[in-house]
């Protein structure tokens, strides 16, 4: 009796040792990883770096074309207006650069909507590596404010940027823009309508709300990212 | 759902928080950035920085410290007082503040709003307006309601509302710091011409406050200050309250 109690006791603490040695290689092969933030015009850029380094994370905020093709993982965040963010990718090549990337590549916001074919925000002509459209947000009752703005839930997940996500948790969105429902939603958010809150395809992830700026439920997803 | 927001409101002077606080279990009570992280942590779904500093070289230690806030924050965060003009905007954006909010330089020059909206998008444009109710009418004031100008609340809001503004942050000067309740009736009126999300400002005392100005009222979000700063009114209890009374809020 005595000795199979050690023997469990061990067993344990065996797995316990094990565990955290885990972790620390994980946090470890994280640390060591290469992240890119792809620079370019848009605003808030910064907050992505804020919410790595929370994680512990020193991501490279790059527009360099070799420096982007050789991280392991590239973040592409953004808020501002589609047509002229648009129209400064394609002047720098940075479209065509981030639509052959093969590393797993996350859209934030407008970040993700640029990843579409076509947005009618400035009649832009996006990247078209999700082939689905963005649309304007049109209130049908006045209770319903544009831009969405606040924390709002998801429901439908079907990624794994989502491990761990429960369906009480809320991130945070601030946008007028969207994309419909389609073969490549990943998660969906009701607000006006049902529409796609994240998109995932190949090695393209995508969200329309921030997770650098959703707490901790937030925090997970882009550590779920980083993990991919 | 959308859920409504409870947003904790921290005056700050050269880079200190004003307001005497409960938080006995921080390190420095005064640290904006503790104060805000604690609140974050309690289930804030925003702040609001207000810098009431005057002077030339208090603006820089509010802008160093808005660095310190993005550093630290991992919900949206809104900083205002002394933006007059782009540049201001532009310095508290790089900074890393998510919304900048506009008062009096927005009545001066309305243009602000247009130009704010054009350059960094409507989302970052939060125009906070002062009022007062005179008879049947609402005007608004400048200056922290020390001047008052012959604009009408209703008016200047759908005004600032078609100019690009992201959101309103309306604070009533009679109700504020007398903790009976929101200004609802006027808040609703908003609520119904506007077609941007409304904040209630001005009279929490209860958390039945906070109820009414979301179902009377129909805020979008609600603002307080002195109310969680001496921990009358906890942000947790409000929100499980709120949760009680059929409200959306994030748990």
């Amino acid at each position: 009796m005595n000795k199979n109690r050690i023997y469990v006791h061990t067993v344990r603490k065996d797995i316990r040792i094990k565990k955290r040695k885990l972790l620390k290689h994980n946090c470890y092969l994280l640390k060591r990883m290469k992240i890119a933030v792809i620079k370019y015009n848009a605003g808030n850029i910064y907050s992505v770096d804020h919410a790595l380094r929370r994680l512990g994370i020193e991501a490279s905020i790059t527009s360099d074309k070799e420096e982007l093709m050789s991280a392991d993982k590239v973040i592409f965040p953004g808020v501002g207006e589609a047509g002229s963010t648009m129209n400064f990718l394609r002047k720098h090549q940075l479209d065509k650069v981030i639509k052959d990337l093969k590393q797993p590549v996350l859209g934030i916001c407008l970040g993700m909507q640029l990843m579409c074919r076509f947005s009618e925000e400035g009649n832009a002509h996006c990247m078209g590596i999700f082939d689905t459209d963005v649309k304007m947000l049109r209130p049908t009752r006045h209770e319903d404010k544009v831009p969405h703005m606040g924390w709002n839930t998801l429901t439908h997940v079907r990624s794994s940027l989502f491990k761990g996500f429960t369906k009480d948790e809320f991130v945070y969105f601030v946008h007028s823009f969207y994309v419909p429902l389609n073969e490549f939603t990943a998660a969906q958010t009701d607000y006006i309508l049902p529409y796609s809150s994240a998109l995932h395809k190949d090695n393209f992830y995508a969200t329309q709300f921030h997770p650098e700026k959703s707490g901790t439920a937030g925090e997970r997803i882009l550590k779920n990212f980083l993990e991919l | 759902m959308l859920a409504k927001r409870i947003i904790p409101c921290l005056d700050i002077k050269d880079g200190q928080t004003v307001k005497g606080t409960n938080f006995v279990n921080l390190r420095q009570a005064g640290d904006p950035v503790e104060l805000g992280r604690a609140y974050s942590e309690q289930g804030a779904d925003e702040l609001v920085y207000l810098d009431i500093t005057a002077s030339h070289e208090g603006r820089k230690t509010f802008t160093d410290l808005v660095k310190r806030i993005a550093a630290h924050i991992n919900i949206p965060f809104t900083v205002g007082g002394g933006i007059n003009e782009l540049s201001d905007v532009d310095r508290l954006l790089n900074a890393g503040a998510d919304k900048v909010s506009i008062n009096s330089s927005a009545i001066r020059n309305p243009n602000l709003v247009d130009e704010i909206a054009k350059h960094f998008g409507s989302q970052v444009c939060v125009v906070a307006i002062d009022a007062k109710q005179t008879g049947d009418d609402w005007k608004c004031y400048l200056h922290g309601g020390r001047i008052e100008t012959d604009k009408n609340l209703f008016e200047w809001a759908k005004e600032v509302n078609n100019r690009g503004a992201g959101e309103i942050l309306f604070t009533s000067m009679d109700h504020d710091g007398v903790k009976n309740g929101y200004a609802n009736q006027a808040l609703s009126i908003l609520a119904e011409r506007l077609t941007i999300p409304v904040i209630a400002s001005g009279g929490a005392g209860r958390m039945e406050h906070f109820r009414d100005a979301f179902i009377t009222g129909k805020a979008d979000a609600a603002l307080a200050a002195s109310v969680f700063h001496f921990g009358e009114i906890k942000i947790p209890e409000l929100k499980h309250y709120l949760c009680k009374q059929g409200i959306n809020v994030r748990l």
